[in-house]
């Protein structure tokens, strides 16, 4: 059991010898590990899930304005306009991720999926899935599960984390759970599934974690789209197997060997990239407590 | 530490935005405090040291401290109205910024909260992804998560208390994570934190406030509960 989820090589062979589906094994996984009930699983996926399409909707019906007043609304009018880039199904995915994502700029409840930063890619997909091939609540659900376990690979052998791997780590590590999931609700098979997450970790590559201001919404608000929109695309990919050559194990070694090797200053520092703009510099002083008090040393706490 | 990740550290925490460290942890930080008050508070002043002291209001800091110390849990969309809510229900705020207290961590909240004829100051950190350590209750070195079952025990710094308490929870059969013991001097005050895996019964807090020695006892079951 214990090298269940270190890489992705490990996790295939372990359900080939124990004849075991991928979320089947997740569950094992969750039941032995952390001593839970397959029930309250069950249960407490079917309440991420729950809030995860609340998100969806909340952000395409409330107000969504940040108290920077960056974020405005943003998710209502991709959805309202007129003219569809290329379908009204593409139109509804790019809204509904910013929609999620724009509830989270605006201190509304969301699931950090991976990371509250990234929390409108797995929303933004797997409901616009489940509304084109009418799938049932059950298989998202699994579909899920088989993207906490690519999460927890990632995890383990590079990081989920914006300050330690730039936002590679965070959108880049949903787009991948997202596409696998995706894969894995249209019948892929393991290989498939596997060769979706490599295809989209090599489109995420090198993302480095900007934020104006060091709130989570500019860039982060789009990017949360433009990573839905890599994870269909990789799926698509994928489920033709068209192959990424590179193993994925290989793919997600890259991203930690990049996240390792990138400046502090494009991880979550705001000090580099669109953070340290023009612009950005001047929206920061804006919105950052100016007045804040320098203390004399003897003042200052032991 | 040691236990493996969760399914739902991937899917999940469910969460008020933005972010993990800006309001999950905060929220969780403030929860601990009212634990150690007992209740909420009538008055807090709340100060936000370094990288928070610039930070905490665009992330919604405020709110999410505000809404911890009304006893909302880090999944409660009423976070948002937390300034309404804290009107309502008489809770007095301040909230000040230290920009240069390098010996705190980068996201460190120091609380002075009053409820009664009750003080309480504690120092809370905010890791990141929702974890927190309170470094500090009333001054003695805390260094606790919250995540598990917490002792805070005030008490006579007397020879044998720490062999008398850890046998007390011995017979509990709860095991204890971690353990820290700080005192203001010598034969003065001492408190102990004390972290459990499991929690023990009401008879046992019930017979360790009984103790002479023992001053006060703050017993912090969940705080997420």
């Amino acid at each position: 059991m214990s090298y269940l989820f270190e890489s992705f090589a490990g996790w295939q062979s372990y359900c080939q010898e124990k004849d075991l589906n991928l979320y089947e094994s997740v569950i094992e996984y969750e039941v032995t590990q952390r001593g839970k009930t397959e029930e309250s699983i069950w249960n407490n996926l079917d309440k991420a899930y729950t809030v995860m399409k609340e998100a969806v909707e909340t952000g395409l019906k409330e107000e969504m304005t940040s108290r920077s007043g960056m974020i405005n609304n943003g998710a209502k009018k991709v959805y309202n306009h007129p003219v569809s880039v290329l379908s009204p199904e593409f139109q509804r995915l790019i809204s509904r991720a910013l929609a999620a994502k724009e509830v989270n700029s605006c201190m509304g409840r969301v699931v950090a999926a991976p990371t509250a930063g990234a929390s409108g890619i797995l929303p933004g997909t797997l409901y616009t899935l489940q509304e084109i091939h009418n799938l049932s609540d059950k298989k998202i659900l699994e579909g899920l599960l088989v993207g906490a376990g690519i999460a927890l690979i990632i995890e383990q052998k590079a990081s989920l984390a914006g300050a330690v791997g730039g936002c590679q780590a965070e959108t880049g590590s949903a787009a991948a759970m997202a596409a696998g999931a995706m894969v894995y609700c249209l019948g892929g098979t393991v290989s498939q599934i596997f060769n979706a997450v490599a295809i989209t970790i090599q489109c995420m590559l090198g993302l480095i974690c900007d934020p104006v201001a060091g709130l989570v919404e500019i860039p982060c608000v789009v990017r949360n789209a433009s990573a839905a929109a890599i994870a269909n695309s990789s799926a698509q990919i994928a489920l033709a197997d068209v192959s990424a050559v590179i193993p994925v194990d290989e793919c997600i070694d890259a991203m930690g060997e990049i996240g390792a090797n990138m400046e502090t200053k494009y991880k979550e520092t705001a000090l580099g990239g669109l953070a340290a703009t023009i612009t950005g510099q001047e929206i920061s002083k804006r919105v950052l407590i100016q007045d804040i008090e320098i203390l004399p040393d003897e003042d200052l706490p032991e | 530490m040691g236990t493996k990740s969760s399914v739902f550290d991937m899917i999940g925490p469910v969460m008020i935005g933005p972010s993990s460290s800006h309001t999950a942890g905060v929220v969780r930080i403030a929860r601990a405090c009212i634990k150690i008050l007992g209740g909420i508070p009538d008055e807090a002043v709340i100060t936000f040291y370094n990288s928070f002291a610039r930070t905490y209001e665009g992330h919604g800091s405020d709110l999410a401290i505000l809404g911890g110390l009304l006893d909302y849990k880090t999944d409660d969309a009423n976070i948002k109205k937390s300034f309404e809510l804290a009107k309502e229900k008489g809770l007095k705020y301040t909230f000040k910024s230290i920009g240069n207290a390098s010996v705190y961590h980068p996201n460190t909240i120091k609380l002075n909260l009053t409820k009664g004829d009750k003080k309480t100051e504690v120092v809370g950190e905010s890791l990141g992804g929702g974890i927190i350590n309170i470094a500090e209750v009333d001054g003695f070195h805390a260094n606790f998560s919250a995540q598990s079952h917490t002792l805070i025990i005030k008490a006579q710094d007397i020879s044998g208390a720490i062999a008398f308490i850890s046998s007390v929870i011995a017979q509990e059969k709860a095991n204890i994570a971690t353990m820290s013991v700080s005192r203001k001097g010598k034969n003065d005050m001492a408190c102990h934190v004390i972290e459990m895996d499991s929690g023990i019964e009401p008879l046992t807090i019930q017979y360790l406030r009984s103790l002479t020695w023992v001053k006060e006892l703050i017993y912090i079951p969940d705080i997420d509960l």
